[in-house]
């Protein structure tokens, strides 16, 4: 179990804790037919809403995140969703971090509180992309600029490869991980991809689309929206359910391509872990977190970003995978949602991981809660492995 | 009752601002080459390095440049190694500077350095920001901005708020204002042109730009020792108002008024406003709502009607009414900011300088 927090550097001693009193998602799908992109997002601000027991007028301002305008084929899409998300003169920011928005969203939000600018913010992060078509989004061709020839997977696959030369993983590593985040998913309501007959095996023969990162072992195309409600302490004492404190959250990033650049284990990730467990006051994240929602689009980036995380020594990631410890009832749960490798409504992703985190210590988290869950960390990354945002939440109010 | 201005933790002022020469087509340059100029500008007016800066923050447009995570080639330029903290909103860099200013209040910053740049040359504008609309109701008519602005443009001229004589005199003293403009595209004596959508003729029209701006933010003493004359952000607020057209009164912006009012704006005897008004009808809807009288300077720069690079044009209003405060030619300036079809959303920075 975790120990108590670190009391805060001096330098950011004013700032106001802040509380995460609301949660909700859609239910994430192939493909929403029965709603618009206004309609999907109402429906996950209306649950987070109703968690909160909270009215639209309780609403500040609403900070909105979503991964490229191509996606869906809209320019600047919060312009058209004010209405529907109840911003009409309201502050209505609109966050792009690539695959890590989701993230960089929730805390872009929470900084609003923690600068005392607002009390109570609604954040969201949807994508719907059943409405176009994202590899063709990610695949326009530009003049002198490499193109992501094969989507992301091409991109991932040759890093992938490297981390298995590197540390000698064996090469069921990445079946272990797919197979236990869909069990996981089996017990998420809102999990897209549900197949009760799925097992090990099944992974395993599922057909190589970029070696050596095989069909079951990708994330889905979803359609899906996430929510949160962040408010500070006045409005979290008002909270009907037990908040998520917000005990640290930082971004870092770094350029896309350049000599020396380690794509198994990005310098950016590793300094923004380091900086939220030294604003949270963790020294040990292996025994001191007890849940990780991790950004783990493709299956290999479970091992590996257990290393970046600082959960396992280098070339170790793997071996925490090999042995169980980051199953559900391991002890180091990863992604108890089922994770990305489930739902994957890309621009929602990454605020889906704060929010299940947040869950995880609100103790709300269903039939996928951890018993007993105090400090979680939420993780997102995106572009090419250098964008990352994490936060990590607590059950108890930073400083006492 | 008019909501209070909200009253900053820290005392945040603009310290340095840089923009490029904005030009109809510079096919010649990247995005990023486009960009560097000014980041090593407002850099090198500083004395800071990268490495120095707490916080970077930019917006951009993914349409403008035609490929999804445009931004990150940006970035590649900022010189983000080591890794940095940052940012990036898919708004005008106005938005950027605010989600910088909120960052350096909750204290985990002293510094930020905020850019935005657009080419709009490689498409057409008019049927880009057709793609910003409602995209089951509206989007599928591609009705272009300069018709949604002519709108905008007929409902004032039948409300009796202007004529087109009027609108043509914004215009001309736009351009007059632009020739002292070294950066500005469009500049001095512009014949009245020919009717684009009536009533707006091609002068009451912004010119379609290329450019980009960056800007450096600092807190307390860390802007005095950055700048002998800073601009203290005084209150910065936005608001958004509903997409729909048909349920908006276009003579009037209340969206302007609310963030004006939460950032003390009439609380301040201000003697300039830099206005992003891309369209001369607009200049006449926002002066109404933020009461201006003639004895405020508008757009000394020229504003969007002399240069309208968009993502980067709200951020150089902002860029501008500073700069005026660094040079003394302002005490207390107010600075504007718009996106969305006819002045959806705004945004209003107010900005002092110490006293003399």
């Amino acid at each position: 179990m975790s120990t108590p927090r670190a009391s805060r550097t001096s330098r950011t001693s004013h700032k106001e804790p802040v509380a995460v009193v609301g949660i909700g998602q859609t239910a994430h799908v192939s493909a929403r037919h029965d709603v618009s992109i206004a309609g999907l997002v109402r429906e996950a601000a209306q649950r987070a809403l109703l968690d909160a027991e909270l009215t639209w007028q309780d609403i500040d301002a609403v900070v909105i995140g979503k991964a490229p305008d191509f996606f869906e084929g809209v320019m600047m899409p919060e312009l058209y969703l004010a209405d529907a998300l109840g911003a009409v003169g309201k502050p209505m920011l609109r966050v792009h971090t690539a695959g890590s928005v989701g993230g960089s969203t929730a805390l872009v939000a929470a900084n609003l509180i923690a600068a005392r600018v607002h009390g109570t913010v609604l954040t969201l992060a949807f994508e719907k992309q059943s409405e176009s078509n994202a590899m063709w989004g990610l695949s326009l061709p530009v003049p002198f600029q490499q193109p992501l020839l094969a989507g992301a997977g091409g991109f991932f696959a040759p890093h992938v490869r490297a981390y298995m030369r590197r540390t000698g993983a064996p090469d069921h590593i990445g079946s272990l991980v797919a197979y236990k985040d869909r069990r996981n998913a089996l017990k998420n309501p809102y999990a897209h991809l549900k197949d009760p007959t799925l097992t090990l095996e099944k992974v395993q023969s599922s057909p190589m689309l970029w070696d050596p990162i095989r069909y079951s072992e990708t994330c889905p195309s979803s359609d899906g929206a996430c929510a949160m409600i962040l408010t500070d302490r006045t409005g979290a004492a008002r909270s009907p359910h037990p908040p998520a404190w917000v005990h640290a959250g930082a971004m870092r990033s770094e350029p896309t391509l350049f000599a020396g650049k380690d794509f198994v284990s990005p310098q950016a990730g590793k300094d923004c872990a380091a900086d939220v467990y030294h604003q949270a006051g963790i020294t040990d994240p292996r025994r001191q977190i007890d849940a990780v929602e991790m950004y783990v689009p493709f299956s290999w980036y479970e091992p590996m970003w257990l290393e970046n995380l600082g959960f396992a020594g280098e070339g170790e990631g793997w071996k925490l995978t090999a042995s169980g410890v980051t199953e559900l009832d391991g002890d180091l749960p990863v992604n108890p949602s089922g994770g990305v490798l489930s739902s994957n409504p890309i621009g929602a992703s990454g605020m889906i991981r704060f929010a299940e985190a947040a869950l995880q210590v609100r103790g709300r988290a269903g039939a996928h809660q951890i018993p007993d869950a105090r400090t979680a960390l939420g993780h997102a990354y995106g572009g090419g492995s250098q964008f990352f945002a994490m936060w990590v939440v607590g059950a108890d109010r930073p400083g006492g | 009752m008019p909501p209070t201005p909200a009253r900053p933790v820290r005392d945040v002022a603009v310290v340095a601002f840089a923009q490029t020469d904005h030009r109809r087509r510079t096919d010649e340059l990247s995005e990023v080459e486009m960009l560097m100029p000014v980041l090593h500008q407002v850099l090198d007016e500083t004395g800071l390095r990268t490495s120095d800066i707490g916080f970077t923050c930019s917006g951009s447009s993914d349409y403008l440049a035609g490929r999804a995570f445009s931004f990150t080639m940006a970035l590649d330029g900022v010189g983000a190694w080591p890794p940095i903290s940052e940012s990036h909103v898919e708004m005008d860099g106005a938005w950027a500077l605010y989600e910088a200013w909120v960052k350096i209040l909750t204290g985990e910053a002293d510094t930020a350095l905020v850019y935005a740049y657009g080419k709009s040359s490689p498409g057409s504008v008019r049927d880009v920001l057709t793609r910003q609309l409602d995209p089951y109701y509206l989007a599928p008519l591609w009705p272009d901005s300069v018709s949604l602005a002519a709108l905008q443009a007929q409902a004032l001229i039948d409300a009796g708020d202007t004529d087109e004589r009027a609108l043509a005199s914004v215009a001309s003293r736009s351009r007059a204002d632009a020739r002292a403009n070294a950066h500005a595209q469009v500049k001095g004596e512009v014949p009245s042109g020919d009717y684009l959508v009536h009533p707006l003729r091609t002068t009451d029209c912004p010119p379609v730009s290329d450019g980009a701006a960056a800007v450096i933010l600092a807190a307390g003493d860390r802007a005095r020792e950055l700048c002998s004359r800073p601009a203290w952000i005084r209150g910065i607020d936005h608001r958004i108002e509903a997409h729909s057209l048909g349920v908006r009164d276009l003579t009037d912006s209340p969206s302007t008024r609310l963030a004006a009012e939460r950032a003390g704006a009439y609380e301040v005897r201000l003697d300039t406003a830099e206005l992003h008004a891309p369209f001369t009808s607009q200049e006449v809807v926002l002066r109404k709502a933020l009461g201006l009288g003639d004895d405020i300077t508008v757009n000394p720069s020229g504003g969007a009607l002399a240069a309208n690079p968009i993502m980067a044009a709200g951020l150089l209003r902002i860029g501008e009414a500073a700069a005026r405060i660094h040079r003394g030619e302002s005490d207390a300036a107010l600075a504007h900011a718009t996106s969305g079809p006819c002045l959806q959303q705004n945004l209003v920075a107010v900005l002092e300088g110490d006293p003399r």
